[in-house]
């Protein structure tokens, strides 16, 4: 059911939107047939279109509210900090971005950094899923001793932020010599409960005669899992894939306090670098800003569909 | 590399080559059933460790040391010190109150208003709702830190957008970040811009989980769609409530990011977090063993709250 659903997504999207809008819990598309006919129905119909107008003018002004910060990030990357900070401001993008670039090149190694935040982020990301995935699997599919307290403890965990975590953590990290290394900015994190309970929900549904049946022809174990289970799941897989992507992607303090030294900053550690400066250069800091932003924004945008309904088990449609 | 063929061969050997025995001999069941139990943790083994490193271990020494203090460069036992100490610290206080003010006004407007736009997004009135369902969803995919900057400079006092467009309608224009309320204000909108569409997707999902049948019987009956609403979409939401609630409380009480960046936690303390408190006391002050008191003062809270959470709107619905 899931799967069809996907392809259906997959293929037609517009058209996945349409199957929605017939299959909304929400008022009919045609107005009421009243009895008295005529005045009341065509007064039905003026109702209708008020409210409908009124819904979209709201959800117009809201997208608007959501979108301007974005498109304030475009403009401003693209000139210089007096001209971000202008009265009245400059509300079409300028021709500073190049010099942008290298300033913020020149002030934080800019490169380096995007290098940093990308091999850390897609070296955790590559982990994550496998740890996340099997875990999530092993608690969907095998019956084992202790396998409800392992349970208990993903719940429990998914309710404690890791920054009250730290202190202890950074001293670990320097007793093993790992401060300012890759190391220790990817792996304390790994084991994500919300990844874990994310998988073990998807793995969940799937059948256990399949996997009964992979037994018998003398499937191994792990070769159940990732020929088998695992490509069953792939729009959780995706869901997952891109959900530990953003975190790391976007973590600030645990970064911030493991990685000392320029070279080794992450995008965020080195735009908060900037900020703590006595003469803030904004137009490099915004085109810093697009840089951590717009990717991932692309990304997501291709993905969203998946994305989406993979992060709320399937369950939205549309 | 070496680290999966290893485990290949480990779960071969565990599991062996089942398809040659036969099925049905019960002490032959019996090893398989133990095999398969040894199977499924060698799934969760990697998670395990994980965890027992980097989570275990660090929860634990955070409450060790939250009974110590430095004293000449040794950490020491002194009990419950620092846990007084949070009793009487007003910068603590602070921050709690920071805390809380948004978890008790920021999170139920952000929720009221993700629930008023799923409402709006699962109306077959609305066009394009696919596509407004994307922009709402954006912020949640932004960086904190880069957001925060953008809304740094959104809200400068002297040639920020926000204040040339109110000056422009002839309005104030406040000192957003520079004043304790209004700095406060400033950073509950920026948290309400990055979390709303997120919340909005969620509810939505619990919307569209909500049989059709129901509304049509109450229309039936002649429910309007106020009733309809607190009769029927209310009591239904009631679990995706209470996900979202519980979601917003942990990272509420998470928050670090955004008041580091839009105002340093200031003017004076006014935005300042428990986690950013946190981060002064263990990696500024270096006073580690009243920063481990913070906390396991947040994970207590945590816990607090959520089961108050889980009590009051996770309680059984009458339908």
């Amino acid at each position: 059911m899931r799967a069809s659903s996907d392809r259906r997504r997959g293929n037609a999207p517009d058209q996945g939107d349409d199957a929605t809008a017939a299959g909304t819990p929400s008022e009919p598309a045609t107005a009421p047939v009243t009895p008295d006919g005529g005045a009341a129905g065509r007064r039905a119909i003026l109702k209708r279109r008020i409210a409908q107008v009124a819904m979209h003018v709201l959800l117009v002004i809201g997208a608007l509210v959501t979108l301007v910060p974005f498109l304030w990030i475009v403009i401003a990357s693209t000139h210089p900090t007096s001209g971000i900070f202008s009265r009245p401001p400059n509300l079409l993008p300028g021709d500073f971005l190049l010099q942008n670039l290298a300033n913020l090149q020149a002030m934080t190694g800019f490169a380096r950094v995007v290098f940093n935040s990308v091999l850390i982020a897609g070296a955790f990301t590559v982990i994550g899923v496998v740890v996340c995935s099997m875990a999530g699997y092993g608690l969907a599919k095998h019956r084992f001793k202790g396998r409800g307290v392992v349970l208990a403890t993903v719940l429990l965990t998914i309710m404690v932020p890791y920054h009250v975590l730290t202190v202890p953590l950074f001293q670990l990290m320097s007793e093993i010599g790992w401060i300012n290394t890759y190391q220790a900015a990817i792996l304390p994190f790994i084991a994500n409960a919300f990844g874990i309970f994310l998988m073990r929900q998807s793995f969940l549904s799937f059948p256990d005669e399949l996997i009964e049946a992979a037994r018998v022809d003398g499937a191994g174990e792990l070769r159940i899992f990732y020929r088998i289970v695992l490509p069953a799941v792939r729009p959780s897989l995706a869901a997952l894939v891109i959900w530990l992507f953003i975190f790391q992607w976007n973590n600030f303090l645990w970064p911030l306090l493991v990685l000392t030294t320029q070279d080794m900053y992450t995008i965020p550690v080195a735009l908060s670098s900037l900020i703590g400066l006595s003469r803030i250069d904004y137009g490099a800091i915004m085109t810093g800003t697009a840089i951590a932003v717009i990717p991932v924004m692309i990304v997501f945008l291709f993905f969203q569909r998946q994305f989406i309904s993979g992060l709320l088990g399937g369950s939205v449609r549309g | 590399m070496t680290l999966t063929s290893s485990a290949k061969a480990m779960t071969e050997r565990v599991v062996g080559r089942r398809g040659e025995e036969p099925t049905g001999s019960s002490p032959r069941a019996r090893r398989r059933v133990r095999l398969r139990g040894r199977a499924g943790w060698f799934f969760v083994a990697p998670a395990a460790i994980f965890f027992l490193a980097f989570f275990l271990y660090p929860i634990v020494a955070t409450f060790v040391m939250s009974l110590q203090t430095r004293e000449m460069g040794q950490m020491v036992f002194t009990g419950l010190d620092n846990y007084e100490r949070l009793l009487t610290d007003p910068v603590f206080h602070t921050a709690l109150f920071n805390t809380l003010l948004v978890l008790f006004v920021q999170v139920p407007i952000m929720l009221g208003l993700a629930l008023l736009l799923a409402v709006l997004l699962n109306s077959a009135l609305v066009k394009a709702r696919g596509g407004f369902r994307v922009i709402y969803f954006l912020p949640a995919v932004t960086s904190l830190v880069a957001y925060a900057i953008v809304f740094r400079i959104l809200l400068h006092t002297d040639a920020g957008l926000v204040n040339q467009f109110l000056g422009a309608l002839g309005l104030p224009e406040p000192d957003w970040l520079n004043r304790t309320w209004s700095s406060r204000a400033s950073l509950m909108a920026s948290i309400t811009w990055r979390w709303t569409g997120f919340n909005m997707v969620i509810m939505l999902a619990g919307l569209q989980a909500i049989s059709n049948d129901l509304y049509e019987a109450a229309k039936v009956d002649g429910a309007g769609p106020v009733d309809r609403f607190l009769r029927i979409t209310i009591p239904m939401m009631r679990p995706i409530l209470l996900f979202a609630a519980v979601l917003s409380t942990i990272g509420t009480l998470q928050l670090f990011d955004e008041p580091f960046i839009l105002t340093g936690g200031g003017p004076s303390n006014a935005t300042l977090t428990l986690v950013y408190y946190l981060y002064q006391q263990g990696f500024q002050s270096l006073n580690f063993g009243y920063a481990s008191a913070i906390a396991w003062f947040i994970v207590l809270l945590v816990a607090v709250l959520a089961f108050i959470q889980f009590k009051t709107i996770g309680r059984e619905d009458p339908t």
